[in-house]
């Protein structure tokens, strides 16, 4: 009857004792597990877990800062204000016609694991980019060599017909399909980083994965965890090794905004440099902090609206849509981060350029435009919609808030009829490629400081467009900008070209422009600047207390080799 | 012989839940190489080439089961130096450390708080526990994790703010991660409990004088949680795989975050490894949870 005095309520105990043993060696080896780790002398959240640590694949921002951080190019940009100066190659020379640059090496350059790095390593890293078989996205940002499109499309398969040769160990010849203004700072990017032959073509995809890496730049990585941490070492064999001012630098890959925030606070962290952490709902408050730095930076949020799709075919309705949107209260009242409204797509701050002042802020000839139009109050106009992307982490709902926004600015002043579109992102760019949208939330980032970054995704053949916009004068004004020597002229062909975008046809509307902002306490903090590419070099950037003892504490700003006079 | 047949049916389940994954990731609109900027098409080519993504569907299906033999899941089409393996490898044990720690938390609190309940049948403490237990299944980990960390870290400073590190690191995620499960628990034992005391068996125990400590602990218990036990399979598949929320709030290096985010990159290599690695888990534990029963419970027998 009992059935409680089968064996299991006295021997229960005694059989689970393995089970008990088990556990307590698990528990055990995962304290064992928790390392005495070493103090960095820096530890910097740079952002979400990179894609790649590879010069040739990542294409977020954040990874491209930490790329930098362990390969070089032939130049690198200036901690204060970003410009191009020497890195790997000490000067050069330009041909009158702008389109052949020689550059020559510094001697005795060496990889961080030994070996001499020379120029054919250069040509590697450079061709590597461009083969098909790497599959970098990024790789139109060498089609300005000669030859390149097509060895990149794989219509030539032969290397030696790109406009990159190796003169010799020091020498480099460059060839340029246009004069590009521009090419010196494009140097500087990771995509034009030297990576090391032997390493790539031994180990393939996993090369960055194999310690040690070979690096070309000021640190080495010794370690990478996946969403955990990497940390960086000072490279000894760097050129400039003796201005690298951290040995042990740790990076957290890390996404939330209040989680960094939280551990900035509990005083874990030196710096965090990205504007994505800082939690929104709190960035005005945040913004009064002398900790946190806000800066002008090279990206514009903007509207693209498909003119493929009536009544968005006519120019007077698209600048219609433009004229009553209140930017001013879209940057005080949702993104507060101190962005500035924009009525055209080039951000303030591109040496030579002014851009053009677009078209502002308008109601009564915008319902003037539609009534021409043929919509006077809004009437006949049909139902559209403003498309736009779930932010990744779904936290801030910035999108979305704008998005309501602009619904009310049209109705209010128009008489239109919006309806919101939520899409993740994957669908929403395949949306948008697809022009199967009507209106729809884009941003785009300055790849380098020159009005070209922004101006040539609008030419008819730009896979970039996106709304179906062709005009065979935007494209006749920006080719004869690309081949223009003289810079004066250069830019008044693209202010023109720009003049034309963003007031005559508006195939976008441009809303603010991004701001920037880092925080980290400048009192302990040094060599860090802001400029319009938020390009940081971690090797200029120094803690000035807290070091551990016994090491020397920089305390003046680092002496950076001037660049080199242009011929 | 039962569970020799079960575990043999574990392959063909995966199976079929590979193939499915694997059709449905493709089926979803958008691609993995969709992004902010555009890639040109020459250059989009060469990446689905790369990936063997240009292939027929029969044959990518069948590329993907060859690397499965050999217990590779291919490689990650968002974080290009990765593989799925790589990321299984370093992200899995955090997950399930902190998924067992979660799971030891949830069992030590939930048995006696759901005993203690059924015990006291009726009184204050019973709708004392009962309130604790609903108010842990009620509130959901997103709540929970920034109070726990509001309180305890940012306030008190007891436990760090985030990371995973030290011991002290674990122990709010855990609390965030187990709480859920704890009510879960001290509700299922509330149940157990309440349906043996009545058993005759009891009866005759008391009857022979057992004391009421050793009658409960001896008698009652074993029977009370085999719920929790059967429970405890799909709940500890649940735990090791890691939680995207928890994970998340206090930046663990799990697998949690890699199971989400992988859906909304699109990222099809990963997406149907973790969809595999979840299945496989969650078939093997509540084969073991199946083979526990039978072996704590004398009266539970199969075929």
């Amino acid at each position: 009857m009992s059935h409680g005095a089968s064996p299991l309520t006295t021997d229960t105990p005694r059989r689970l004792q393995p089970v008990l043993v088990a556990v307590l060696v698990w528990l055990l080896g995962f304290c064992g597990g928790c390392e005495v780790a070493s103090k960095p002398d820096l530890a910097i959240i740079n952002g979400a877990e990179p894609e790649s640590l590879d010069p040739a694949l990542i294409t977020a921002q954040p990874d491209t800062r930490l790329v930098l951080a362990m390969f070089a190019g032939l130049t690198r940009n200036d901690p204060k204000t970003g410009a191009a100066i020497p890195d790997l190659a000490s000067s050069w020379d330009i041909s009158p016609d702008s389109k052949t640059y020689i550059f020559h090496l510094r001697p005795k350059l060496r990889w961080s694991t030994g070996g001499p790095l020379t120029s054919a390593d250069v040509v590697y890293s450079w061709r590597r980019v461009l083969d098909p078989i790497t599959a970098a996205t990024y790789a139109g940002q060498l089609l300005f060599l000669k030859g390149a499109e097509a060895f990149n499309g794989g219509k030539n398969r032969d290397p030696s017909s790109l406009g990159v040769k190796a003169l010799d160990k020091q020498t480099l010849q460059v060839d340029l399909v246009n004069p590009t203004p521009f090419f010196l700072e494009l140097c500087a990017s990771q995509i034009y980083c030297v990576v090391p032959a032997h390493a790539i073509e031994k180990y393939g995809d996993r090369w960055i994965k194999q310690q040690p890496v070979p690096v070309s730049g000021a640190y080495q990585l010794e370690f990478w965890r996946i969403n955990d941490k990497i940390r960086f070492r000072r490279n000894p064999n760097y050129w400039d090794a003796a201005n690298t001012r951290n040995e042990l630098v740790d990076v957290y890959p890390i996404g939330s905004d209040k989680a960094a925030l939280n551990l900035y606070e509990a005083g874990q962290i030196d710096i965090v440099w990205d504007k994505e952490l800082v939690p929104s709902e709190l960035v005005d408050l945040l913004l009064q902090r002398p900790d946190f730095h806000r800066f002008d930076y090279l990206g514009t949020y903007f509207i693209r609206l498909n003119v493929t799709r009536k009544p968005l075919d006519d120019p007077r309705v698209r600048q219609a849509l433009a004229l009553v949107i209140d930017k001013k209260r879209l940057v005080e009242k949702i993104t507060r981060g101190g962005e500035r409204p924009a009525s055209n797509m080039t951000p303030a701050g591109i040496p030579h350029y002014t851009p053009p002042t677009g078209l502002g802020y308008d109601p009564v000839r915008a319902r003037r435009l539609l009534a021409e139009a043929g919509y006077p109050g809004g009437h006949g106009f049909p139902v559209f919609h403003y498309l736009y992307n779930a932010a990744a982490g779904g936290g801030a709902k910035t999108h979305e808030k704008i998005g309501v926004e602009l619904k009310e600015m049209w109705r209010q002043e128009l008489g239109l009829t919006v309806e919101l579109q939520r899409m993740e992102s994957k669908i929403y760019w395949a949306t948008m490629d697809a022009l199967d949208y009507e209106t729809c939330r884009s941003s785009w980032v300055g790849d380098y400081n020159d009005p070209n970054t922004f101006l040539d995704l609008f030419m008819s053949n730009n896979g970039n467009n996106r709304t179906g916009w062709k005009n065979p004068r935007y494209d006749a004004l920006m080719n004869r900008a690309n081949s223009e020597r003289n810079v004066e002229a250069r830019m008044t062909l693209l202010r023109q070209a720009e003049k034309l975008l963003v007031e005559d046809e508006m195939p976008v509307v441009p809303l603010f422009f991004y701001a920037g902002i880092n925080y980290f306490d400048e009192r302990k903090i040094t060599g860090i600047y802001n400029n319009v590419l938020d390009v940081h070099p971690l090797n200029a950037i120094a803690k000035l207390a807290g070091r551990p003892a016994g090491r020397v504490t920089a305390m003046s700003a680092p002496t950076l080799p001037k660049p080199a006079a242009l011929p | 012989m039962y569970f020799l047949k079960r575990t043999l049916l574990i392959f063909p389940i995966l199976l079929l839940i590979s193939f499915i994954s694997f059709s449905l990731v493709r089926l979803a609109p958008g691609g993995p190489f969709d992004g902010e900027r555009k890639t040109s098409p020459e250059i989009e080519r060469n990446l689905r080439a790369k990936y063997h993504l240009d292939e027929s569907f029969p044959q990518q299906y069948l590329r993907y089961l060859g690397g499965l033999l050999h217990g590779d899941l291919g490689p990650s089409l968002k974080y290009r130096n990765h593989t799925v393996n790589d990321v299984i490898r370093q992200a899995l044990p955090v997950s399930m450390t902190l998924g067992f720690l979660a799971f030891l938390f949830a069992w030590g609190t939930g048995v006696p708080l759901g005993f203690i309940s059924a015990v006291y049948r009726g009184r204050w403490p019973d709708h004392l526990g009962n309130l604790i237990a609903l108010l842990a299944v009620c509130v959901p980990g997103f709540v929970v994790g920034p109070i726990l960390l509001m309180v305890f870290a940012v306030h008190w400073h007891l436990f760090p703010v985030a990371l995973w590190d030290s011991p002290s690191h674990a122990v709010l995620p855990t609390v965030a991660l187990g709480l859920y499960f704890a009510g879960k628990i001290a509700r299922l034992t509330r149940e157990g409990v309440s349906n043996v005391l009545p058993s005759e068996f009891i009866k005759a125990a008391r009857a022979k004088g057992l004391s009421d400590f050793s009658l409960l602990v001896r008698h009652v218990l074993p029977l009370a949680i085999l719920p929790v036990v059967s429970y405890s399979g799909p709940m500890l598949a649940d735990l090791l795989t890691g939680s995207f929320v928890v994970e998340n709030i206090f930046q663990i290096p799990g697998i949690g975050v890699f199971m989400v985010n992988s859906s909304i990159n699109l990222d099809y290599p990963m997406i149907t490894g973790l969809v595999l690695l979840y299945a496989a888990l969650l078939l093997a534990l509540n084969l073991m949870v199946d083979a526990l029963g039978a072996w704590l419970d004398p009266r539970i027998r199969y075929e």
